[in-house]
């Protein structure tokens, strides 16, 4: 991206000034070499969010953002529904609610190692993993609906997973206002057997090490202890999610004019959340959401059943379960006064700061903490929300790595079974069903997550408490 | 049946930072369609492991011949999906704002195709369906995986 374009206004952050179209500045958090590296596609659709009706916050970027559909992956923006404020498909995604879920073990990273071929082979067969995979369960048309009100609560009161894992969830494991009849019948068709399943690319189940502890308090807040191990769990609401995403996606390209809104891209595909079509989409979005939530619950499950295989008496309690692909509706700071917005975070991770009292009281002096997936064989991050990333990105930090390379170029430089291998040299397991799909998410091909999580720790969205190193990786 | 040189891959994938382009060409809509589902396959394994034993008829229908492209493509990932099936052969006939297709494929066998990346959806991103300079038709969009 040309930095001649952008305006400095702090530390790693940088401004867009509104030009054309745009009713909001643009606002883009990262270092200057961040910044140049983001393709010039970013600039345009951070611009382009800028000129949705109803936007309220800066149209702002994570990051880690890169070029995605209308909304930039990494985007996050705002918008108030009594001025015409609009709910966009493509500012949410087609994973709907793709997320984050760690679990704490309390065991010793030298314990697991002893142990780490046959843990590896119990999570591979345990939990299922890569494209066709099917769940253990096959829900009837009841069972979809409940799951689908009833989200990770649902699955705890079928049997997966403990009443305690709730609270350790955004929005206590279920979001309310969701509405199973605005789901299409494919949309459920596609997830009646697809519960429990972890699905494919960049979606994994990963062993790591606390190596790095940088903030003391949070950490000690959170139960992380260096040299102990966690569970990281990184997927989404499997087909039905991209089913509503493609639904929508769909009709509200095809309604956006109806209401006067004229789309720079079609991608951008909005409709007013006053308006029926706005209505419904976030009636299924939230279905979708609780769909993510009990599918890393009964993943959950199925990892506490596979530790407990290989080391009896294993407890997995959880750190905390956060999306990076939602709307949802929150209060925040607009214009001097608390206004509760439709916030759109896009490959963006909800950071509240401490004191919300969404948070569980546990974590309450702390903050939220924000779970950032890093990439195969290399690291990631455990931050925590802050009170200024409150204000400046309203309560949002970035979700991941993000790709620097297209799964194409990957292909043509890596081969899977020497990643597999030479990783094996450095320690770390990998299974997956697809060598290929390895080569595509060769550890090379996505940027330094180390260089994105230190742009938002220096710019105060989200703080640095540890850092986590891989041991096992089960690979969609 | 296509007037293309023999030598020229009737599909390809194109690059987006984060996820992938397919683009098919062909002397009618319909063939750019047919070989679009192709790149589609193609991103997720190699066409030549999947034999095309099993028919599936495709519908779809829009008025709109781009917004048609993705809905066929969409339809393809909904039956892909459902049916934890791959596809390797497929023929298209478009009627006005109707699509029937049929697609040849068989059922995932995770050995056999190795498969790697699913498409969760195709998307409006770089969607095109025009002829080109030669009259040739070509049909692309970004997929989501």
């Amino acid at each position: 991206m040309d930095l001649k374009k952008l305006k400095r206004a702090g530390e790693h952050q940088w401004l867009i000034e509104p030009h054309g179209d745009m009713r909001v500045p643009g606002l883009i958090f990262a270092t200057r070499e961040l910044v140049e590296a983001m393709d010039e596609k970013v600039y345009e659709q951070v611009v382009n969010v800028a000129t949705l009706p109803g936007i309220c916050s800066p149209s702002m970027a994570m990051p880690d953002a890169h070029w995605g559909y209308g909304f930039p992956v990494g985007g996050v923006a705002a918008f108030d529904a009594d001025q015409g404020g609009v709910v966009s498909a493509g500012g949410v995604g087609f994973d709907i609610s793709c997320g984050v879920r760690c679990l704490l073990t309390g065991i010793s990273a030298s314990r697991i190692h002893q142990v780490k071929t046959r843990l590896a082979d119990a999570l591979f067969s345990t939990v299922p993993a890569g494209l066709g995979s099917r769940g253990q369960i096959r829900l009837n048309n009841r069972q979809l609906d409940d799951m689908l009100e009833g989200g990770a609560r649902w699955a705890v009161a079928s049997g997966w997973g403990e009443e305690a894992d709730l609270e350790r969830i955004e929005e206590h494991g279920q979001v309310s206002d969701a509405k199973p009849a605005y789901v299409s019948d494919k949309a459920k068709e596609r997830m009646r057997d697809e519960v429990g399943t972890l699905g494919s690319g960049n979606h994994y189940l990963e062993l790591q090490e606390v190596a790095e502890v940088h903030d003391e308090r949070s950490a000690s807040g959170f139960g992380l202890k260096r040299g102990e191990v966690v569970v990281s769990i990184h997927c989404g609401s499997r087909g039905l999610g991209h089913q509503i995403g493609t639904d929508y996606l769909r009709e509200m390209v095809l309604c956006a004019g109806s209401y006067g809104i004229r789309l720079p891209d079609r991608e951008l595909a909005c409709a007013p959340v006053h308006s029926p079509e706005g209505q419904r989409y976030l009636g299924a979005m939230r279905a979708a959401i609780n769909v993510a939530l009990a599918n890393r619950q009964v993943i959950t499950h199925l990892t506490r059943k596979a530790f407990a295989e290989v080391i009896p008496g294993s407890e997995l309690r959880l750190l905390y379960d956060v999306s990076h692909n939602t709307c949802k509706v929150e209060e925040h700071e607009v214009d001097g006064t608390m206004k509760n917005v439709y916030i759109h975070r896009k490959g963006a991770t909800r950071a509240w700061g401490p004191g919300h009292e969404g948070l569980p009281l546990a974590l309450r002096p702390f903050g939220q903490p924000v779970l950032i997936g890093g990439s195969m064989g290399t690291c990631s991050y455990v931050l925590v929300g802050t009170e200024s990333g409150m204000k400046l990105s309203l309560g949002s930090a970035c979700h991941g790595a993000g790709r620097s390379m297209s799964r194409r170029q990957a292909l043509k430089q890596w081969n899977g079974r020497k990643v597999v291998d030479e990783l094996a040299e450095r320690g770390i397991i990998i299974r997956s069903p697809s060598m290929r799909g390895v080569a595509e998410e060769a550890p090379g091909a996505y940027k330094d997550v180390t260089e994105v999580v230190d742009a938002a720790h220096v710019s105060g969205i989200a703080m640095k408490v540890a850092k986590l190193v891989p041991i096992i990786t089960i690979k969609g | 049946m296509t007037n293309r040189p023999a030598n020229e891959t009737p599909w390809e994938h194109f690059h987006h930072e984060a996820d992938i382009g397919v683009r098919g060409y062909g002397s009618t809509v319909e063939e750019a369609f047919e070989n679009a589902a192709l790149a589609l396959t193609s991103v997720m394994t190699d066409l030549s492991l999947v034999d095309p034993q099993t028919e599936v008829a495709i519908e779809c229908s829009s008025p709109d011949v781009e917004v048609l492209f993705v809905d066929w493509l969409n339809a393809i990932v909904y039956e892909m999906d459902t049916r934890r099936m791959l596809f390797s052969r497929f023929s298209v006939s478009l009627n006005g704002e109707l699509l029937h297709a049929k697609a040849w494929g068989e059922t995932i066998d995770v050995p056999k195709h190795k498969p790697a990346v699913e498409v969760k959806g195709a998307t409006f991103t770089e969607l095109k369906v025009a002829t080109d300079d030669d009259d040739r038709w070509l049909a692309q969009c970004v997929v989501d995986v």
